[in-house]
């Protein structure tokens, strides 16, 4: 190759590496996130009250098993706050940015539509990481006992559950129009977590939802995470079920997502 | 060596939505270090022609080469080469301004200065304020900038001056000549004639998907040379006026009316003996080249769509 007078082999890139775009458009997006309110509202605040309130008040009379309220509490509000943030808060960011046209502008820059989901993926852990380490800190100082051997595990769970639910907020963030989707985000989280096996087992469910909610893959989360923390293991019918929403959502959610 | 591809070279370009065929078997060259205006009403299809060539949008028939580049094929090559001004902004709302010039730097391996860029544009002043407060010639200026600071070789401007004030619109003009001048390409789309007329080096007008006229905006106009537009009371026999005067006469609106065809003093003299003849007394009369806007007209129709 001596000699080239190709210019390709002269010029300096003109891209910034693909690590370093993918970084700052997932620090930008956790900065957006962590900054409005009404995102922190429902990613931290709501799941943290909910441990709390759950955990010190007995005004919620659950089934624990025979474990103590926090040990039994703390998988499943973990659960939940996954599904917020990788679905309810990502569904809406990613509608808007939608509607303002801010995923065609990014997608014309070096970034690009692949480099754009992978800072999303990025983004979505990174404020996981802090749900985590809030809930987590506060569980903890409330005295959970976690089964050590299903740390690991869990974070297999949360890995898993949040394929799923970013997928489904793809799905319905590229689909619908922004206000729907600030609707349908907020609503389908309610239900999930009142009906949907999330904070209580699936069996414990009234009627035909003690045998639905198991399928759906907010039951599968929570019963994923009750099983590592609680018993050092995870139901394989769980993984299956958030595996099989992830390939459907997915594969739904690359076909019809319209970045128009 | 080759000759380096153009900026921009289209061959029949078709795009479909819902059995409408928006972009119609579309040709269009831009040329390198050039100004090309995309002209053309609105639903003309400007955007989605400019669309096509930043991969935002697949063609379904015809070829699109940017920069000799496939734009979907080698997108990842056109992107870093390729700055983009939306017509919508593409601005998130609830991020400040400069954060928002600064991150997109963050895309490119060597970004202008975004202080300096933020300067030029006159970005300073509400370099703090979050998208969602900023006027909108405001954010047109930051659009702007977001499209610039990848030092791209080729920029595509849809509609930059929409909404902008006098004062804005020319600063951002401004800088399109300026950008000109070091070699960049530029591809502006626009119903704003005057923008074209004083920006452009080649004016591509777009109807219906398609090129119905093309060139040097001076070379477009000097097919028909001169115009003479009068005004007087309204419903003067324009059959009559055109038979004396021997060129097309046509009341553009009540009072209004617009000679077309060669205008000699021969013309001007006959119009006011036909007028004197019949006691009009003519308010205004002008002559001149004509615009691009009446050939705009001319050619597209004046009925609003």
């Amino acid at each position: 190759m001596t000699g080239t007078t190709g210019t390709a082999d002269i010029e300096p890139p003109r891209a910034a590496r693909p690590a370093r775009r993918i970084a700052s458009q997932a620090a930008f997006e956790t900065r957006m996130i962590l900054r409005n309110g009404e995102q922190l509202m429902v990613t931290v605040l709501l799941p943290a009250m909910l441990l709390v309130g759950l955990v010190v008040t007995s005004v919620v009379d659950l089934d624990t098993g025979g474990a103590s309220r926090v040990d039994f509490v703390t998988p499943g509000v973990l659960a939940l706050a996954v599904m917020s943030c990788a679905f309810t808060s990502q569904a809406i960011a990613t509608a808007f940015d939608r509607r303002n046209g801010v995923l065609r502008l990014l997608s014309t820059t070096p970034l690009g539509r692949g480099g754009l989901l992978a800072a999303k993926i990025v983004g979505v852990l990174a404020v996981e990481a802090v749900q985590v380490t809030v809930l987590a800190g506060t569980a903890l100082a409330l005295g959970w006992r976690p089964a050590a051997a299903g740390v690991p595990l869990a974070l297999v769970a949360l890995l898993l559950g949040t394929a799923a639910f970013t997928a489904l907020a793809m799905l319905v963030a590229g689909t619908l129009r922004a206000e729907g989707v600030l609707a349908v985000a907020n609503i389908l989280l309610v239900l999930l977590t009142v009906g949907g096996g999330v904070l209580t087992p699936p069996d414990q469910l009234p009627g035909v939802l003690a045998h639905v909610a198991g399928l759906l893959p907010s039951g599968a989360l929570g019963e994923a995470m009750r099983g590592a923390f609680l018993d050092g293991a995870v139901p394989w019918s769980a993984v299956v079920v958030l595996v099989v929403w992830t390939a459907v959502l997915g594969w739904a959610a690359a076909r019809f997502f319209r970045w128009h | 060596m080759p000759p380096s591809p153009a900026a921009v070279e289209i061959r029949g370009l078709t795009k479909t939505y819902d059995g409408r065929a928006i972009v119609d078997g579309l040709d269009l060259t831009a040329r390198r270090g050039e100004v090309t205006a995309v002209l053309g009403p609105n639903g003309a299809g400007k955007t989605t022609t400019v669309e096509c060539c930043e991969g935002l949008r697949t063609p379904d028939g015809g070829t699109v080469r940017v920069l000799g580049l496939d734009p979907v094929v080698d997108s990842a090559l056109v992107r870093e080469r390729v700055g983009v001004m939306l017509q919508d902004g593409g601005l998130p709302t609830s991020v400040r301004a400069l954060e928002m010039l600064r991150h997109v730097s963050t895309m490119y391996a060597d970004p202008r200065d975004v202080a300096e860029l933020a300067d030029r544009l006159g970005l300073t002043s509400f370099a703090r304020t979050t998208v969602r407060r900023l006027s909108g010639g405001q954010r047109q200026r930051l659009a702007l900038a977001t499209a610039l600071v990848g030092r791209p070789e080729l920029v595509f401007l849809d509609e930059p001056s929409a909404g902008l004030d006098p004062q804005s619109r020319h600063a951002v003009w401004e800088l399109v000549r300026e950008l000109r001048e070091t070699g960049v390409s530029i591809v502006i789309t626009t119903h704003l004639m005057d923008e074209a007329e004083s920006l452009a080096d080649h004016v591509v007008i777009v109807d219906h998907g398609r090129v119905i006229a093309e060139g040097a905006p001076a070379t477009l106009l000097a097919s028909d040379s001169s115009t003479l537009t009068f005004t007087a009371r309204p419903a003067l026999e324009a059959v009559s006026l055109a038979a004396a005067l021997g060129a097309g006469v046509e009341e553009t609106s009540p009072g209004s009316y617009t000679v077309t065809g060669a205008v000699t003093p021969a013309t001007v003299s006959i119009l006011a003996r036909w007028c004197a003849d019949r006691g009009v007394l003519v308010h205004r009369l002008s002559t001149g080249r004509r615009t691009l806007e009446d050939l705009f007209l001319d050619l597209t129709g004046r009925s609003l769509r």
